[in-house]
């Protein structure tokens, strides 16, 4: 199977480390993984601020980059979302095979089990268009609670929004601190040392908060956890 | 008499006051996860409900594709049966047609059922303006009413007010529109209720012109349904000699078999009852009572025009969106500046209205797209969809800063090699990135940590990693 990482511009950016931990773990699946350099976005900031003939030729780039591969694997559920939900508003078929990175672990390579160990207290924020676009559903659930050493805990009102929205985040920052604000109390309510995600996005906005407020509660993608092993823990 | 929402905000402003707000915060958070509860238990039991709000939005589609060939059948059905049908191009005309209406009767007062018609042409002003007193008689509009406020929610206007704010509208105002409340006056729900009853009881019995609107007019028959929780609307519709219901031409059903649909979905999805305790039908004029129905149109037919705005016509106004948006929970309701909040409202009016100035432009991006609007929608109402085609829409006008900045970031990543300098240069200067960011960036910073970029973008890592396959 010709497996390819589409990493989104986020994490290829600023959260690289979110990379190499899918590359880390899909390897240790047994998968061989390619990353074409020619990927850059999926067009969705673009997208959802309006800019529609801006986001076009990205759609088009990551078409054109993406075709014939058996699976592409995104490490976000937003931009995933973005390619199978929304392409086809603007003109462009998506490259059939797209999958969020827990949809393609239980689906595709169907494993609940990695293998890693995680000796943590967790929480888990399932994030917006994961949980209604993509209905992963438990899918994450289901890898996080095969993780050995980790204890996990649920967390109160997981359903609603972390109030990021990229652009979203400055056009209403007021609103967007509030919503932020009850998420943040959320996780602290649940004594987790950890929030877990699969959307680095969310994550920059909620864990920017909780380091504002020097909470010492971590952050960490999905795939991180996943990736991590008693030799290479995350 | 209730203010206009004339001259309104735009929604970051308007919301950020309201997000310094407390009480109204507590009020709302309380309020909303209440009937969202509610609503997600009753809907939880109604095995179809998929199929329901499938058939809902169907029916509503057909219709609204024939929406010419239904409304003549309703107005031949109500004629038939001895009403009389006026049409309304705009908000101005349906304030004519009503206050001639009223004023052949002669009377300078009317007993009002809650509308959102006419709240959205603002009838009561029209009416004062003419010398004829409006009398709200459901007990959020009362309470709006007497308050000289605004209304905040579609169901439940009056949802920003707690039962001591509504102790003391009561206590202050009640005796400038008639019957005072009563001495001592506590602010326990059945005391206030009590109030209200006894202070609209001598409304209903002295009102000859009553005025309502219609949750569905069904056109086989002729026939408009009114669902309502305290039994002013009955006596509002039954009691006066003249009645004059103002309805959106969107709110037809061809028949009753249709009719059955919404009355499941409706009351599950606005108050989370199985069923609402009124339900007031009535066909043209009845036992004497002088009949009239003034269909309006108010930017209607430029939304149906709209291949993808169109489906906010399916809206039955049930205010399930409200309950359970995460936005209209911290902003409230008069951030979004018109009768119609909340996540519908953020695509209704920019459509009802055009594109027409600040608030109109700022509400297709009151929303984060989280999407809990469209799960809960009875009637299947794409909003988020909505929502991005009319941000297509808004950013075509002005937004010069903005649009140039959007096209530098997608020149940038539309080439990989300049994403990777762009990679390359935040790396190098990664030591000195900022803990406040400037300009429109600082609305990030004031809230949240700056993240700061790696020594090494992912693809640089990609590129220097030993033996890959992976396609250089």
């Amino acid at each position: 199977m010709r497996v390819a990482l589409f990493v989104t511009c986020v994490n290829d950016t600023l959260f690289p480390g979110t990379g190499r931990a899918t590359v880390r773990l899909l390897e240790r699946l047994g998968c061989t993984v390619e990353f074409p350099l020619e990927q850059t976005c999926c067009g969705q900031m673009h997208f959802n601020t309006g800019y529609r003939d801006d986001a076009r030729p990205l759609a088009r780039r990551f078409t054109a980059v993406f075709d014939g591969y058996d699976a592409v694997v995104v490490p976000s559920g937003s931009c995933a979302a973005m390619v199978r939900e929304w392409y086809p508003s603007l003109g462009v078929e998506p490259p059939a095979g797209v999958y969020e990175l827990s949809e393609f672990l239980v689906d595709v390579l169907k494993v609940t089990d990695v293998g890693a160990y995680f000796p943590h207290t967790v929480t888990y924020h399932p994030t917006c268009h994961s949980l209604r676009s993509l209905k992963v559903g438990s899918r994450p659930f289901d890898l996080l609670s095969q993780v050995r050493g980790l204890t996990l805990v649920p967390l109160g009102g997981a359903d609603e929004c972390c109030g990021f929205g990229g652009t979203f985040s400055l056009k209403n920052s007021a609103v967007s601190a509030a919503m932020c604000a009850d998420k943040v109390r959320g996780v602290l309510d649940t004594g987790a040392e950890v929030l877990c995600a699969a959307d680095n996005s969310c994550l920059m906005h909620i864990g920017g908060s909780l380091a504002r407020q020097r909470t010492g509660v971590r952050v960490v993608h999905l795939a991180e956890i996943l990736a991590s092993t008693e030799e290479d823990p995350a | 008499m209730s203010g206009t929402f004339v001259g309104m905000p735009a929604f970051p402003e308007a919301s950020s006051r309201a997000v310094d707000d407390a009480q109204l915060r507590y009020n709302l958070r309380k309020a909303t996860h209440t009937i969202r509860a509610r609503r997600a238990a009753v809907v939880g039991e109604q095995p179809d409900w998929a199929e329901l709000r499938a058939a809902g939005a169907a029916i509503k589609d057909r219709t609204l594709r024939h929406l010419d060939v239904y409304l003549e059948r309703l107005e031949s059905a109500v004629t038939a049966a001895g009403g009389h049908v006026h049409w309304a191009e705009d908000a101005a005309e349906a304030n004519r047609i009503i206050v001639d209406l009223v004023k052949a009767t002669g009377e300078t007062e009317v007993v009002k059922v809650k509308s959102m018609a006419t709240q959205e042409i603002e009838l009561n002003s029209a009416l004062a303006a003419a010398g004829i007193r409006a009398y709200e008689t459901d007990l959020a509009e009362l309470i709006v009413q007497l308050g000289d406020d605004l209304p905040s929610h579609i169901l439940v206007p009056a949802i920003h007010r707690n039962r001591a704010e509504i102790r003391e509208i009561f206590t202050g105002r009640m005796a400038a529109w008639g019957r005072p409340a009563p001495e001592n006056l506590e602010d326990d729900p059945r005391a206030l209720a009590e109030a209200a009853r006894l202070h609209l009881r001598e409304r209903f019995l002295s009102a000859k012109v009553g005025i309502s609107g219609a949750n569905f007019a069904v056109a086989e028959t002729g026939t408009l349904v009114v669902l309502e929780s305290e039994g002013n609307g009955r006596m509002c519709l039954t009691l006066p000699e003249t009645l004059i219901s103002v309805v959106g031409i969107e709110k037809i059903v061809p028949t009753w078999r249709d009719l059955e649909v919404f009355m499941q979905l409706l009351p599950r999805s606005s108050t989370g009852e199985r069923m609402n305790p009124y339900t007031s039908t009535w066909t043209g004029a009845t036992e004497g009572q002088d009949f009239h129905l003034v269909l309006v149109d108010n930017g209607r037919t430029s939304v149906l025009a709209d291949r993808v705005g169109r489906q906010a016509l399916r809206c039955i106004r049930c205010s399930a969106c409200l309950n359970v948006c995460p936005v209209y929970e911290r902003a409230g309701g008069h951030a979004y500046g018109s009768v119609y909040p909340g996540p519908i409202g953020a695509i209704l009016t920019p459509q009802l209205h055009g594109i027409a100035g600040p608030l109109e432009e700022s509400l297709p991006y009151a929303s984060t797209l989280c999407g809990a609007c469209y799960e809960v929608c009875p009637v299947a109402i794409d909003i988020p969809e909505v929502l991005l085609d009319l941000r297509a829409k808004v950013v075509t006008k002005g937004h010069r800063g903005e649009r140039l900045a959007m096209g530098a970031a997608r020149r940038v990543l539309d080439n990989p090699k300049w994403l990777a300098m762009a990679q390359r240069s935040a790396g190098r200067l990664r030591r000195w990135a900022p803990r406040r960011l400037p300009g429109p960036l600082s609305a990030w910073s004031d809230t949240r940590e700056v993240p700061v970029p790696p020594r090494e973008s992912f693809r640089d890592w990609w590129v220097r990693r030993p033996n890959q396959e992976g396609d250089r």
